[in-house]
């Protein structure tokens, strides 16, 4: 198309660029192109704009028209009667309503719920501060630094006139964030240097970081997380003992490191080689080398990889059920073991099914937001 | 054969007599070129290469390969492709390790010290076939670069500094473009301007034209005839002859990792020695 226009103007060069003709632009040139160009796009088209509609509308039906978003309290104990009225039709989001704050922070003292619900809040700002580029730089250290003591603070407590809460009665979703943000917040430094000792010239350190990165990534991750809490502490000397959110987090760092070491590795492998010997011949240092052209371009080229991992791991904090931690998820299962509420699942998992998704598909639309704006100069 | 000449004849130039070679060749530095030469025969020798050697793996790659290059010297080096030449000149700067001889940049000799070679390697800018400019970079930051890092220059002074040099190589203009944004013979002439930022006292070329377009070689030729005519001393791996005729003192040909013959434009292009560069410079001259 663009060849002929240019021939054109070749030809004659008074002639005006014509606009395409209107029956291949627009939006009804577009329907018929994409849905209807054929007998069977057509059938294809209606039967699935039939079942869209049809399951939109039974969702619509189950989840707002006909649910239920409260029932009465007697006496402590809810009247779950409506809800089981309605086998199935509707949602009983009372279930939410009414335990919600139990999912958000499990068997944390129930008045001071305010604290776990700033921590979330901190949680948050930290987050959009760290995504802010703006902040790419030694001031974002004091930052986190700050941030994780605010929220140490908050949720032991015994200072500043707050009550002591032992981290056994921690639960939800402050679980969640703090094993994802210090999982993967120091589990990326590490891969870095892991997958740069994997490519090292030191045969010491390159084996050192290949033992490490094929023995933690073949095992699952609830294998590593039984032997932190249960093998671990038979190492300790006597009487010493290192509380069992602390050991899930370095077991849940260590997985991650490994993972993610790997996909950085792949971003190293992928720079042509000229980069390096560019960098080289100029008379860089090795940190110099790496740290301003090796990883700018490498980091840049495995976003989507990295991102991919990084969502993973966030849902992976939830295997922390398995030994005995209170996480948004657990908080969630135990909330339906009350006899009222058994048998309301469905809108229990679609509650933090959303939570979860909320934090995954920030973390999906920035890390593409990212990409496009780290890849507007460097095309090749 | 080849081994017969390289004894005898001495066509491993030497400009003074460092290493107790022949000389033989050292009255005829070119005087017919259209560059001057700034051929300094009473200052040490830029580089000295003694009976290097130098294996990728069992292949051989670098057969005993002696050359000196007094400082302003220009040295093309020519020859068949996998002939060692490239290898030969990324030896000096230590992107290849060599693994008998002994190399001697500005008087410095090439180990493992790794001082030693950080001194050398601010000493020699090089220019790579492919560019290698830095794509996450602007241009300006591709040339401050190494200033800033290496030389510890302060960040203001490194810019004029660029700019200097991008205007010399006729792209001030494009100082705040991205390497991806310029056209092929653009980006190599940052990537000189990018090597003259740290003040080399020589220049390496590798192939500098041999991925570019031809419309685009002679803005680059014309770029290191300008360098050349400002007695910078030059090393420069290249098939383009007309660039050899006009600016080197001296042309090296080398076939199979030797050093088969060497002397003026004029004695290797007009009255080839040996059957091998009669043989090849057939083959370059059927091609153009």
């Amino acid at each position: 198309m663009s060849d002929i226009t240019l021939n054109a103007a070749a030809a004659n060069p008074e002639a005006t660029p014509r606009n395409p003709p209107v029956a291949t632009t627009g939006p009804i040139a577009w329907v018929r192109e994409n849905l209807f160009s054929g007998w069977l796009s057509t059938a294809v088209t209606l039967l699935l704009g039939y079942l869209i509609i049809r399951s939109v509308v039974g969702f619509v039906d189950w989840a707002f028209i006909n649910a239920i978003w409260s029932v009465p309290v007697v006496n402590g104990v809810a009247q779950t009667q409506s809800c089981r009225e309605l086998h199935g039709a509707g949602a009983c989001w009372a279930v939410v309503t009414e335990k919600h704050r139990f999912m958000l922070f499990g068997t944390y003292p129930y008045d001071e719920h305010w604290r776990p619900a700033i921590v979330c809040v901190l949680f948050v700002a930290l987050y959009i501060v760290s995504a802010m580029r703006r902040f790419w730089n030694w001031t974002l250290i004091p930052i986190w630094a700050v941030m994780l003591t605010l929220i140490g603070i908050l949720m032991w407590g015994g200072v500043f006139g707050l009550s002591y809460v032992p981290q056994e009665r921690w639960g939800g979703l402050p679980i969640t964030l703090i094993l994802a943000t210090f999982g993967l917040a120091f589990a990326f430094p590490l891969s870095i240097l892991v997958a740069l000792g994997r490519r090292s010239n030191l045969p010491a350190i390159k084996v050192l970081c290949v033992l490490y990165v094929e023995l933690i990534r073949g095992v699952p991750l609830i294998s590593l997380l039984f032997m932190a809490s249960v093998m671990f502490p038979l190492f300790l000397p006597e009487g010493m003992n290192i509380d069992k959110l602390l050991r899930a987090q370095i077991a849940i760092i260590l997985f991650a490191g490994a993972y993610l070491a790997e996909v950085v590795r792949g971003g190293l492998q992928a720079l042509p080689k000229g980069q390096y010997e560019a960098a080289d011949a100029m008379g860089l240092t090795y940190w110099q080398k790496t740290g301003l052209i090796i990883l700018p371009q490498a980091l840049r080229l495995v976003i989507p990889p990295l991102v991919n991992t990084f969502i993973g791991f966030f849902k992976d904090t939830s295997l922390v059920l398995i030994i005995g931690i209170f996480d948004l998820l657990t908080a969630g299962k135990t909330a339906i073991v009350e006899p009222a509420w058994q048998g309301f699942g469905v809108e229990v998992y679609v509650f933090v099914g959303l939570i979860y998704l909320v934090f995954c598909f920030a973390m999906s639309k920035y890390s593409q937001a990212l990409e496009t704006d780290l890849n507007r100069h460097s095309r090749r | 054969m080849p081994g017969a000449p390289a004894a005898g004849a001495g066509p491993h130039v030497m400009h003074n007599n460092v290493l107790g070679h022949d000389n033989d060749m050292s009255a005829a530095i070119e005087t017919g070129g259209f560059v001057a030469s700034a051929v300094r025969t009473d200052a040490p020798p830029a580089i000295v290469m003694d009976k290097v050697n130098k294996w990728f793996g069992a292949l051989h790659v670098l057969r005993d390969v002696d050359l000196q290059v007094a400082a302003g010297e220009r040295v093309v080096v020519c020859g068949p492709s996998g002939s060692g030449k490239s290898t030969m000149i990324r030896c000096i700067n230590r992107l290849e390790t060599h693994q008998e001889g002994r190399i001697l940049v500005d008087g410095v000799e090439l180990s493992d010290d790794v001082r030693a070679l950080d001194a050398i390697r601010r000493e020699v800018g090089m220019v790579f076939q492919s560019f290698n400019l830095f794509p996450h970079l602007s241009i300006l930051e591709n040339c401050t670069l190494a200033p800033i890092w290496v030389r510890k220059m302060p960040k203001k002074q490194a810019e004029e500094l660029a700019m200097e040099y991008l205007t010399r190589v006729k792209i001030p203009e494009q100082a705040k473009k991205f390497p991806g944004q310029l056209s092929g013979g653009q980006q190599q002439r940052v990537a000189i301007a990018r090597a003259l930022c740290m003040k080399p006292k020589i220049m390496l070329f590798d192939e500098p034209t041999s991925a570019l377009d031809p419309e685009m070689i002679k803005e680059v030729l014309d770029t290191m005839v300008m360098l050349a005519a400002e007695g910078m001393t030059m090393i420069c791996v290249t098939h383009e002859m007309g660039f050899a005729r006009q600016v080197a003192d001296r042309v090296v040909f080398m076939d199979r990792g030797e050093v088969v013959e060497s002397g003026t434009p004029d004695q290797v292009f007009n009255d080839p020695k040996t059957e091998r560069l009669k043989l090849f410079l057939s083959q370059i001259l059927r091609g153009h």
